[in-house]
């Protein structure tokens, strides 16, 4: 399978188009942090159990998304900085149809 | 003055493997944690969710985890100071530390291992414009002393179980209670939501939802919140504001120690034992770095048993020691109590 393009734009606004594999299980958050574009620590907090919000980003693009689970739904209800178009990097997996996609990484706390 | 062989700051899983792996070398161990019950992150983030790769445990629960660390580390005694985050250090002539609290508790060792994970945990504060001059004036993000709410006007916002709980608590207490979340839904315990819904249709809580507190207002303290749903914009009149959005870990006053910080993390010597910059301060699990580092429990695991053979090497550099198999010599507690393998019975064949 191939890598697909990812557009992320960082806390400090800078623009990144990285590769994202789609045959490693990956999710954004982790796609983030491999590409060490957020400081460690303030980034995919609880691992990526949608329990903490850390991993919050502005979906930019209209590719379809996997529906909110209502944990993550729930989640968003007590993060900050929320927008209409907001999702947790941790609950979206990569796979060949987000190619193409763009998000920004919402602020952290 | 507490005084031990090792000081742990963090008592998650890594933070009580430790006080197992010092106490077969016969080290006493006392460990701080910001958080009011020892588990850290397991404990308190998520301790339902079953983790998978704890060697040896197809499955297990990270609350069952941290229960059966207890277990194993009984018989070695550990101390804890719950609910106090560690802020200053002082080194002492002879080489060992002084580790003083948020709360003046003092501790004095020979050896601190750091075993912070993410951080101390510290409440997630709304961004809210001016929040900041209100707190202690009407602002609080934690309840620490439920009486100074009787008889006064409460809000409350968030949507977790502390939202919840506190809202149940308070009830019974305050003039009023007000509970303020952006769903209608509540991300806490089934039957703390029930509790919820019963004390509002007894007139007890009032539920504003789904809206959200957007400014706090007050001459020298709070005396309302504006409170928007939908397009409308309110106020509430009350006494107390208190944001319960949970917790999230910050490296907080360790940063500040002389210690070398490498992306949020202390640097380590991963090659020997896993101590910092500064000798007798070692850093373990997830709070540390060193090139190829991983974290997770199991490598906190192995982190803190290198930790603790140093440890003791620093304490008694005189004594000659080798590693022992619990296997072989057993597990001999503080308490008196001892744990080893049956003697085989031998008999004979005649």
């Amino acid at each position: 399978m191939q890598d697909i393009k990812i557009s992320i734009i960082d806390r400090a606004g800078v623009e990144h188009l990285v590769d994202a594999p789609t045959d490693m299980n990956m999710n954004l958050m982790e796609l983030v942090r491999s590409h060490e574009l957020a400081e460690e620590g303030t980034i995919g907090v609880c691992g990526g159990m949608a329990m903490c919000a850390s991993c919050q980003c502005y979906v930019l693009t209209d590719h379809e998304l996997p529906e909110m689970t209502p944990d993550e739904d729930l989640m968003l209800a007590e993060a900050f900085y929320v927008q209409d178009n907001s999702r947790l990097g941790c609950q979206i997996q990569i796979r060949e149809a987000l190619h193409g996609l763009k998000i920004q990484l919402a602020p952290a706390d | 003055m507490i005084k031990t062989d090792i000081l742990i700051i963090g008592a998650g899983p890594t933070g009580l493997f430790a006080v197992f792996e010092a106490g077969l070398l016969k080290l006493k161990c006392h460990l701080i944690d910001a958080l009011p019950q020892p588990g850290g992150q397991c404990a308190e983030i998520y301790p339902k969710k079953p983790i998978y790769d704890i060697p040896a445990f197809p499955e297990i629960l990270a609350g069952d985890l941290v229960g059966n660390l207890m277990k194993q580390i009984e018989p070695f005694q550990p101390g804890f100071t719950l609910g106090e985050r560690a802020e200053t250090i002082e080194k002492q002539d002879d080489g060992s530390f002084i580790v003083t609290t948020n709360k003046g508790t003092k501790h004095h060792a020979p050896v601190v291992a750091i075993a912070g994970g993410l951080g101390s945990f510290e409440p997630r504060k709304p961004p809210i414009s001016g929040l900041a001059d209100y707190e202690d004036k009407g602002v609080e993000y934690f309840i620490r002393n439920p009486e100074m709410y009787r008889d006064r006007d409460i809000v409350i916002a968030g949507g977790g179980d502390s939202a919840l709980d506190w809202s149940i608590f308070l009830a019974d207490i305050a003039q009023s209670v007000t509970l303020v979340h952006r769903r209608n839904e509540f991300r806490g315990a089934l039957d703390s939501v029930e509790k919820v819904q019963e004390l509002k249709n007894l007139g007890k809580i009032e539920l504003i939802t789904p809206a959200e507190v957007v400014d706090v207002n007050g001459e020298e303290s709070v005396e309302s919140v504006s409170i928007k749903r939908g397009a409308e914009v309110f106020n509430r009149q009350c006494d107390h504001f208190i944001p319960l959005f949970g917790l999230a870990p910050k490296l907080g006053p360790i940063a500040d120690w002389g210690l070398e910080i490498e992306k949020n993390a202390i640097k380590v010597d991963n090659s020997l034992d896993y101590q910092t910059n500064i000798p007798g301060i070692y850093a373990i699990g997830d709070v540390n770095t060193y090139p190829g580092k991983l974290k997770l429990i199991l490598c906190g695991f192995h982190e803190a048993t290198l930790m603790c053979q140093s440890a003791f090497q620093r304490i008694f550099p005189d004594k000659k020691y080798v590693m022992k198999y619990t296997t072989v010599g057993g597990v001999e507690g503080f308490d008196g109590s001892k744990k080893e393998a049956p003697k085989a019975v031998v008999k004979a064949i005649n």
